[in-house]
């Protein structure tokens, strides 16, 4: 009999908010996290704005010990780590330094690349004949599975310990890999989450494709404009969101808070066929996917409440929703509210999805639908496709049933994650 | 720079990759890195790139191999500080 799997943690490390109760009321109040980014101007980057999560040192010196901040270079692993920390104690689960690992316990921490200032740092010492000068921390700052390697050695997991990668997929593909882990029995509790690191040399790839706008360097809050009509590319970001699944039945003999329950989920790919490519994805894939995962979590398209979704502020924002309404399949004018939380974050790449799972976890535990900031001029595309009404702009305070949260990469992938509200 | 001195420099240096605090207080000339001081051994390099910066002397291969405890490294210290000071 397969594991009923709910959230019992949830920690963040957001631009608009680096723990929960920061995070939960900017969410609410349409704060953004973008800023100007004079490092971005300095080099002539088209998009000088960004999202980054604000920490001080001495936030961050309360997760690492002296010596690992000695020549700690990775923002990704720095995110990953306090976000992943603070779900795992806000699961009410202990940090122990004890003999024996749990080997309950695991986690699928995702990322795209790890700590590319460090191996920026790496490389120069390298072509400057000095490899010996390298030391021991490149290795464990810059390997994928950095991030998840520091949070297990923390936390002393002794289940399953891996990172992910499946580009802008990558955060709703570890939630729905942890998951499946619990769901089967393998595992009992499982951190999912991911990370992303911040700074030119991760986003400059990105604002070399002209998928980054150009055109708000002069008021970067109002630059992340999803669903709008003047969208004119996404703003980049970075962060880490981190969610504990745990099997129900460990929740309830741990009396723990229960947040929310994963019902299932699909993850596919349109495998770079028909309108699919590299870079583009295939609605026929992202409809299956969105469909296989109502499927998989046994409920009717018309018993979602909330979207969460993608949409990025590029001219594919009205593709996707598209692809929504021809999945779903609803009634003229029925169809759910939607939301984009990149309006206010930013696009976090490898982090977006596990960040705005931990936005629809606290909208489904606290009753609430964040607004869309920056859409007051809707796209008339997507206006022509579903009711103004689906698309709040602010605050919407009720609660909520069922979320569907999806995430699509490039790579021609996709993921969608079917959360539902947790009542005894 | 003196024999003492040495190994007085030298617990500064692998002070913080150590967490046995008793071992670390009465450091001496048979005091191991690994078994005594429970030093990570992927540190090992680390201490001896710590080393290379405060004496200004640079450690070869061979050398790094051996030292692995307070006394084979001190001798190694002093060799290298007497060879820098005889070119």
């Amino acid at each position: 009999m397969d594991n009923r799997v709910v959230i019992t943690g949830l920690g963040v490390c957001a631009p608009n908010g680096t723990t929960i109760p920061e995070f939960s009321d900017a969410i609410k109040n349409g704060i953004s996290g973008i800023r100007h980014q004079p490092d971005l101007e300095a080099l002539n980057f088209s998009c000088q704005i960004a999202g980054k999560p604000e920490l001080s040192d001495e936030r961050i010196s309360q997760y690492f010990t002296p010596l690992e901040l000695r020549n700690l270079n990775s923002t990704g692993i720095v995110y990953g780590v306090i976000a992943g920390l603070d779900a795992w104690k806000d699961a009410g689960l202990a940090i122990e330094n004890n003999d024996e690992p749990d080997w309950d316990s695991g986690s699928i921490f995702g990322t795209g690349t790890s700590g590319i200032d460090k191996f920026r740092w790496a490389i120069n010492k390298i072509d400057e004949l000095e490899i010996r000068k390298l030391g021991s921390s490149v290795v464990i700052q810059t390997m994928a599975s950095g991030v998840s390697a520091f949070i297990s050695g923390k936390l002393g997991l002794g289940n399953q310990v891996s990172t992910n990668s499946s580009a802008c997929a990558t955060g709703a593909e570890s939630i729905l890999l942890a998951y499946e882990r619990i769901k089967s029995g393998q595992a009992t509790k499982m951190l999912a989450g991911s990370t992303s690191d911040s700074g030119p040399y991760i986003w400059g790839g990105f604002d070399a494709m002209k998928v980054c706008t150009f055109k708000h360097n002069h008021e970067p809050e109002k630059g992340s404009r999803p669903m709008s009509a003047t969208a004119s590319g996404f703003v980049p970001g970075s962060g880490a969101g981190a969610l504990v699944l745990e099997s129900l039945e460990s929740a309830l003999a741990r009396k723990a808070r229960i947040y929310g329950e994963v019902l299932g989920g699909h993850i596919n790919s349109g495998g770079q066929r028909g309108l699919g490519t590299m870079t583009a994805p295939n609605p026929d894939a992202v409809q299956r996917c969105i469909k296989a995962a109502l499927q998989s979590a046994g409920i009717q398209a018309a018993e979602i409440d909330v979207i969460n979704g993608h949409l990025t502020a590029t001219t594919k924002d009205a593709l996707e929703i598209e692809n929504w309404k021809a999945a779903l399949q609803l009634p003229p004018d029925h169809f759910p509210y939607i939301n984009s939380l990149k309006g206010m974050i930013g696009h976090c790449i490898a982090a977006s999805g596990s960040i705005e799972c931990v936005a629809s976890i606290l909208e489904l535990s606290e009753g609430f639908i964040f607004p869309n900031i920056n859409c007051e001029d809707l796209s008339s595309e997507i206006k022509a496709l579903i009711p103004e009404k689906s698309i709040p702009q602010t605050l919407i305070q009720q609660p909520i049933n069922i979320l569907a949260k999806a995430s699509f990469g490039f790579g021609d992938i996709n993921a969608c994650v079917i959360f539902k509200k947790y009542t005894s | 720079m003196n024999k003492e001195q040495i190994i007085e420099a030298l617990k500064t240096i692998v002070q913080p990759y150590s967490e046995e605090t008793s071992a670390l207080a009465h450091i001496d000339e048979n005091t191991d890195f690994i078994n005594d001081l429970k030093i990570n051994s992927a540190n090992l390099v680390d201490i001896i790139l710590d080393i290379e910066e405060k004496f200004n002397i640079e450690i070869d291969n061979d050398s790094m191999a051996k030292m692995l405890n307070v006394k084979a490294t001190t001798e190694i210290i002093e060799s290298k500080l007497e060879a820098r000071a005889g070119q």
